[in-house]
């Protein structure tokens, strides 16, 4: 378990201001400019010997990402674009820092951006997060007043300057090409690639894009070194600490920080105060956000949380939204619902995801009721395949995967639902 | 020059060349919807999807993946049936598969790849998803559930057209191709919008229901609505044209054609002369004759007046065989009053490089910078002004207009409305000045209406000593322009139908109809100034053409002739590409091809009839005169040289507001066809009439 004294996010929970003066006290803006002067190559490095891997759900790793920005003057600008449109269902880690550290964000925004070559980073963030925009608008205009911002930033020689951009509320805007779109002013559609952002981006110009939380933990862990952070985490390539979601049915929902590869079921019992009626109660858990297929109770019982032992178990820690399910859940309806979401929220651009998702979302309410054939269960794993892969951006994967989740590991019940419901309408 | 590996040969590309561009230059068939040479790539139907060995472990859009050195792609594999068919089935689970009440059929792209590419049963048992309708104007008709999402139409809006009146509104499933607010798409290209639709969502509204395409005979042929020289598919069934296509000509109109020269041609069934007529002196009606009563009563009218006293015009329409007929019987008649300038222009046609578009059509790609002068190149020759917006497109070239201010679909620098602006923008020595003198590649484009009246010869001198003096011609670039919108005119003046040594120009011959100095004259197809008024009573008026239109109301004989559709012709033009048309139908009732008629009149009014019996007798003596009309879509450039007359302008010339010769306004009913057309009057209607109306009201 994480000893306090390993945390980096001091302030989670909001106990103390999240104003300039408060985060200073915590660590923050702690001789930025030193950590600058260290250059370019020793910040990227020191990046890479953290293996730290994007918070935002794929865990690219975040050293390797920021070094394909060109190296070369381009003649074009840089650009360090922040994704802050945290929609994904069961997921709530970046509003937190947002909203009680935002000065984290922000240095290391700065940082970043430094080591990139941007002078200019955007937040894209989600139209519905009120507080935690105006939180972070005022620790932007807080450091611009102390100088942490603007014309030689931090002291550092640097120019930088950050502007917040609220979204529309469109779960596709997370998509880090769709939220370029629309920050560009157009309809939030991914784009193609290649071409990968890093060469032609924001308005065509090299781009990062990078979650809330990982630029967050940069400049705590460039004090304390990457090798620091590496030593967290089951192995070399899942390292450091990670806000987890915890949602569902649990005795008490939480965020909590917690070194990578801890168990499901110390995760839970630790800090969420359990699963609701004891651990025998649980039925499933979905582990990384609603596009994460779920597991069922045998597979959770000695789960490791870490990308690589998640993704071998046919799941994924995407953005580490633990959705906890108990035996009260009715796992159909629970998949019927995301299914809707996915529906929803699918930007209409490829055939597979805008005709796709309604179709998986028609035929789960079959299911939910029963009011389907065994084979249509087979039709529907078909048609989900159909989708995933084949679209531009992972929406359609997202809209796939908790469906096969649900086939995967619930297929009984699936059946025992129609055969039921067979036996009441003959009735 | 990367080299890769398709299905297991090997071809090397030019860098940036897409997978799907590869397969086809091999001859592999990849199946596609939203893919559009022409328009940008979004990549989005998905039915391209490939295999890339080595890449992901899914299959990759080949519209939108460059071709990279080593890649080894396979479009028969399994992945690809699988993705193929997945994609196949989602496009056709909410489409109405209403086939047989849609007018696409047998010629819909989703229909050929439905059955060559998908299942051949549905799995999809749920409820389908309805799309209403929207009210896109008179030339598109919509069904909107039929619809794709493939964005075609609104790329080629965004990108070709250079409007922005069609977008993809909503999301996911609800995503659906609309206004926003209903208006009709107004651009004069949106024609081709019908065309790119792969499905049966947008389709021809004048055409719906007509006909099945197996049902058509397909005829090549040039469009005469301006003087581009579109190339064109006409398709008739049982003597009637059903509808006009674009014919790909790379160098011409690429695939697109404007909207005037594909629906225009309902006009060609309407007000035709199918009979000769004859003025009867006393009740000053026009009666029903044959054919020899016509000639007849032609010879003896034209029996007591002088070679000299008559005067011929030929008009906007008609085919250079026809042209050339007429000037040699004029040349026996001893006529030297002869003119095609039935505009009113003067300029001295002694150059052909004085009167073409030099750069050629293509050439506009390769300026760096673009000056237009009294011209709208947008209603006056549709094409090159799409041609100027792709440069613009590509290369963000600048663009300067001297002359009315207009939406010509891209943005340009305003430099003034008179030739004085003109001259003092060539003494200028910055901005758009200075660009256009830097410039490798400098184009001019004049405007026809330049040249009208007496002193057309001057501004021509004037203007083209300036363009001169402002660099536009240099080592193997002339990038001196004129824009026609005739499509007989460039062809008319190569063999010299203008005035002969010492005869009248139009006005002159118009103003002799009066004082009695042309007491004959032949008017060929000739509808475009007002007969009514302008022509002398006294004059005994030949009218041979194919619509009773302006030209008709002063005609004591009418000879019917056959319309562009209806004839086998020669057109140049105007960058003087020499091309052929074909005939598709019989011209209506006795009315007969334009050459022909003439040939079989000079057996009644010349001693020693017209020498050839037959098109390629007739052809032969063009080509021996005139060699560089045997050479078929070529274009036979001529030096620069500046000719015109120098005489010093007016101050009221150099301070006068350029005008243009078609607005948007007038652009609907340029010539006969046009005017007896109905669709062109509903254009007209929801484009002008209608707007005028909005403008008001707002």
């Amino acid at each position: 378990m994480l000893q306090d004294k390993d945390r980096i996010f001091t302030n989670l929970y909001g106990f103390e201001s999240f104003s300039l003066d408060a985060a200073k006290k915590r660590g923050d803006w702690d001789k930025t400019k030193d950590l600058i002067f260290k250059g370019k190559e020793w910040i990227i490095e020191e990046m890479k010997a953290s293996g730290l891997r994007g918070r935002g759900g794929a865990g690219f790793p975040t050293g390797m990402k920021w070094s394909f920005m060109p190296k070369e003057n381009t003649g074009k600008p840089h650009y360090l674009v922040i994704n802050a449109d945290e929609s994904e269902p069961g997921t709530c880690k970046d509003r937190e820092i947002m909203r009680h550290d935002p000065h984290k964000l922000i240095e290391g925004a700065l940082i970043a951006s430094f080591a990139m070559g941007a002078h200019h980073a955007y937040i894209y963030i989600r139209g519905e997060f009120y507080d935690e925009a105006s939180n972070l608008y005022k620790a932007i205009l807080e450091a611009r007043e102390a100088g942490l911002l603007g014309k030689n930033a931090a002291g550092s020689g640097w120019d930088f300057d950050i502007t917040l951009h609220r979204g529309g509320g469109a779960y596709i805007c997370g998509e880090e090409t769709a939220l370029l779109e629309s920050l560009e002013g157009k309809k939030g559609q991914p784009r193609n690639k290649p071409p990968f952002p890093a060469m032609a981006g924001l308005y065509s110009c090299p781009t990062t894009i990078n979650n809330v939380e990982t630029i967050a933990v940069v400049p705590t862990i460039l004090r304390r070194g990457g090798s620091w952070f590496a030593g967290f985490g089951g192995d070399e390539k899942n390292t450091g600490t990670k806000l987890f979601c915890i949602s569902g049915h649990v005795e008490q929902p939480c965020v909590v920080e917690e070194e990578m590869g801890i168990t499901l079921k110390e995760l839970l019992e630790k800090h969420a105060g359990g699963v609701r009626g004891g651990w025998d109660n649980l039925k499933a858990v979905i582990p990384g956000g609603s596009s994460t297929p779920m597991l069922p109770k045998a597979i959770c019982d000695t789960q490791i949380m870490d990308f690589d032992n998640l993704r071998s178990a046919g799941s994924g820690l995407g953005t580490a939204g633990v959705i906890v399910m108990d035996k009260s859940t009715d796992v159909i309806y629970a998949i019927a619902r995301l299914s809707h979401f996915y529906m929803h929220e699918s930007c209409g651009q490829c055939t597979p995801c805008r005709e796709g998702t309604g179709w998986l979302w028609r035929v789960m309410t079959r299911m939910v009721k029963g009011d389907a054939t065994i084979e249509e269960i087979d039709m529907l794993w078909d048609v989900s395949k159909e989708i995933e892969g084949h679209t531009i951006c992972a929406h359609g994967d997202a809209s796939a995967w908790p469906i096969q989740g649900l086939i995967r590991h619930f297929r009984p019940e699936m059946e025992a639902r129609i055969i039921e419901y067979r036996k009441q309408a003959a009735a | 020059m990367p080299t890769l590996k398709i299905n297991g040969t090997d071809i090397e590309v030019e860098k940036g060349t897409s997978i799907l561009q590869a397969a086809e230059l091999l001859g592999v068939e990849i199946p596609h919807f939203c893919y559009h040479g022409r328009l940008s790539v979004p990549a989005n139907c998905r039915m391209c999807l490939v295999e890339v060995k080595g890449g992901p472990p899914k299959p990759a859009a080949s519209c939108a993946m460059a071709c990279a050195d080593g890649m080894e792609v396979e479009t028969e594999s399994d992945m690809v049936h699988k993705a193929r068919k997945g994609v196949m089935e989602m496009l056709l689970i909410n489409h109405p598969l209403d086939c047989p009440i849609c007018d696409q059929g047998g010629e819909c792209d989703l229909q050929d790849q439905a059955v060559a590419y998908g299942y051949d049963r549905s799995r999809y048992a749920e409820n389908k998803r309805a799309v209403p309708n929207k009210e896109l104007g008179p030339l598109i008709k919509t069904v909107m559930t039929r619809c794709i999402n493939c964005t075609r139409c609104v790329r080629f809006g965004e990108e070709v057209a250079g409007v922005t009146t069609l977008g993809q509104l909503h999301r996911g499933e609800d995503a659906e191709i609309g206004t926003f607010i209903e208006q009709a798409v107004d651009t004069e290209l949106s024609g081709n919008m019908v065309d790119i639709c792969p499905v049966g969502a947008l389709t021809n509204k004048p055409y719906a229901f007509k006909a099945r395409p197996w049902e058509l005979v397909k005829t090549q042929s040039i469009d005469v609505m301006d003087a581009v020289g579109s190339n064109i598919r006409v398709d008739s069934r049982s003597g009637e044209v059903l509808r006009i296509l674009p014919r790909l000509h790379e160098d011409v109109n690429e695939e697109w054609i404007s909207d005037k020269t594909r629906h225009a041609y309902d006009g060609l069934t309407k007000r035709r002369l199918d009979r000769p007529w004859i003025r009867n002196a006393k009740t000053n009606k026009l009666e029903e004759a044959t054919w020899s009563e016509a000639f007849s009563y032609i010879a003896e009218n034209l029996q007591n007046i002088n070679g000299n006293e008559i005067a011929a015009l030929v008009g906007d329409l008609c085919d250079l065989e026809s042209v050339v007929a007429l000037k040699d019987m004029m040349e026996k008649l001893g006529a030297p009053h002869l003119d095609c300038r039935t505009d009113g222009t003067t300029y001295d046609p002694a150059n052909r490089s004085g009167y073409l578009f030099n750069t050629g059509i293509t050439g506009i790609e390769d300026a760096d910078t673009i000056l237009i002068v009294g011209a709208n190149p947008r209603h006056e020759a549709t094409m090159i002004n799409a041609r100027i917006r792709k440069n613009w497109l590509d290369k963000r070239t600048k663009i300067g207009v001297i002359g009315t201010n207009l939406d010509l679909t891209y943005p340009y620098e305003h430099l003034g409305e008179t030739l004085g602006d003109f001259e003092t923008l060539s003494k200028a020595r910055s901005g758009f000045a200075k660009t256009f003198k830097d410039a490798e590649r400098p184009m001019i484009i004049f405007g026809n209406n330049l040249f009208v009246g007496k002193d057309g010869a001057a501004i021509q001198a004037f203007t083209y000593g300036l363009a001169e003096k402002m660099g536009v011609i240099k080592e193997g670039w002339n990038g001196l322009n004129i824009l026609h919108n005739a499509a007989s005119r460039v062809g008319a003046l190569d063999v010299g139908f203008i005035p002969q040594n010492g005869g009248k120009n139009f006005a002159d011959i118009i103003a002799g109809t009066k004082d009695g100095s042309v007491k004959a004259l032949y008017l060929m197809g000739v509808d475009e100034f007002e007969a009514r008024s302008d022509i002398g009573w006294n004059t005994f008026v030949i009218y041979q053409g194919h619509h009773g239109d302006k030209g008709v109301e002063v005609a004591d004989v009418v000879l019917p002739g056959a319309a562009y559709t209806e004839k086998d012709g020669m057109y140049v033009n105007l960058e003087g590409r020499v091309q052929h048309g074909w005939k598709a139908v019989f011209p209506p009732g006795d009315a007969k091809e334009d050459w022909k008629i003439l040939r079989a009149l000079s057996e009644y009014i010349l001693t020693e009839p017209l020498s050839y019996d037959t098109a390629s007798q007739l052809h032969k003596r063009m080509f021996e005169q005139w060699p560089h009309l045997a050479k078929e879509d070529e274009i036979t450039p001529s030096a620069f040289e500046n000719i015109g007359s120098k005489a010093d302008l007016t101050k009221k010339r150099m301070s006068e507001k350029l005008g243009i010769q078609i607005s948007k306004a007038t652009y609907y009913k340029t010539n006969a066809i046009a005017r007896a057309s109905h669709i062109m009057s509903a254009c007209e209607q929801a484009f002008v009439a209608d707007h005028k109306f909005k403008e008001a009201a707002e």
